[in-house]
């Protein structure tokens, strides 16, 4: 069974190799947005089990993003990605499931 | 009462891709162990040793305090910030992620292993400006003295990052004893030899060997052989 992760990050290019790593594991599907508006949609629309908070995301808006996201899935786990690459991303993602 | 966690060089992750043999002292890429995830904002020791002309291609990294410290040979360094540099034996560099950056780094030489450590240390301020520094070092005041050359302030000794961590390299005669005084309330020491045998607080460390010390404000050290050489990493403890 897969494990949906999602990452949102400001950087267009951080989310595209985010969106390469994930999905390069069959046992993940990432999706990887840049808006927080596309992060919401997508919870709205599908079970997540991870979501992972990217880069450049100020304090204001990922208060924001934090709130609107457990109001739709209260209980979700949301943590934050350091690195912007493969190094921690296997270890942050088994500790966090 | 201090505590300590010993990591034996045997204990560490190992990933050898070939041109890359790398050595990880916590969780690191496809190497996983909960309980090796990082001693205070120490996240990343990664002992790596890398073919001639071998490297790793550009790549992202953001909100990471990156240090790298070459053992043996040299590094091409290339990054979106328009940095082109060689770092050198003898040198270091940081490279401050924040935001979001770009670089490539490879063995300079074609016909000389590469040996370096890079450290990554979780910032005390996410989103900064990425930045990027090296130096070199004065390598003589490393005889029998620990010689600082990381801390939090741009004025000080050695280059500067965005943590209240102090890093130290020490290169010692045998038999010679010192204690070292952490430098803030709140952080530990992680010890990591680079060579030789040494004791800290009554532990025998021998090459690679590492040691996290900390619920103190000193350890003891004793090198037990001749050249020991020995990187002290001073971090807090508690994650921002």
């Amino acid at each position: 069974m897969q494990t949906t992760i999602l990452y949102i990050g400001r950087d267009t290019e951080i989310t595209a190799v985010m969106n390469r790593l994930l999905n390069a594991r069959p046992e993940w599907k990432g999706l990887c947005v840049c808006k927080n508006e596309e992060a919401i949609s997508i919870c709205k629309e599908q079970h997540i089990d991870l979501v992972l908070l990217g880069n450049g995301i100020d304090q204001e808006s990922e208060s924001e993003l934090k709130n609107k996201l457990l109001a739709l899935r209260p209980g979700l786990k949301i943590i934050q990605h350091y690195g912007g690459g493969s190094g921690l991303l296997y270890g942050e993602i088994m500790s966090a499931l | 009462m201090s505590q300590f966690i010993l990591h034996k060089e045997n204990t560490r992750g190992h990933a050898n891709h070939g041109w890359l043999d790398a050595h990880h002292s916590f969780s690191f890429a496809n190497y996983y162990n909960p309980e090796r995830m990082h001693f205070g904002v120490l996240r990343v020791l990664n002992d790596d040793s890398i073919d001639g002309g071998m490297g790793f291609g550009s790549h992202p990294h953001d909100n990471m305090e990156i240090i790298t410290i070459p053992l043996a040979g040299a590094i091409a360094h290339k990054d979106s910030m328009g940095n082109s540099a060689v770092i050198k034996n003898g040198e270091i560099q940081v490279m401050s992620a924040g935001t979001g950056v770009s670089h490539s780094e490879f063995n300079a030489n074609a016909d000389e292993q590469l040996n370096l450590l890079q450290i990554w240390l979780f910032p005390n301020k996410k989103n900064v400006t990425p930045r990027y520094d090296q130096q070199t070092l004065d390598v003589a005041a490393r005889h029998n003295n620990f010689q600082q050359i990381l801390s939090p302030n741009a004025d000080d000794a050695g280059v500067w990052i965005h943590q209240d961590a102090w890093f130290s390299l020490g290169k010692f005669d045998e038999g010679f004893e010192t204690a070292y005084k952490i430098k803030k309330a709140g952080n530990g020491v992680y010890a990591f030899v680079i060579s030789g045998e040494v004791t800290i607080n009554g532990q025998v460390l021998s090459k690679r060997d590492g040691l996290g010390v900390w619920d103190t404000d000193s350890i003891s050290f004793k090198a037990n052989t001749a050249d020991a050489e020995v990187l002290l990493m001073d971090v807090p403890m508690e994650l921002n």
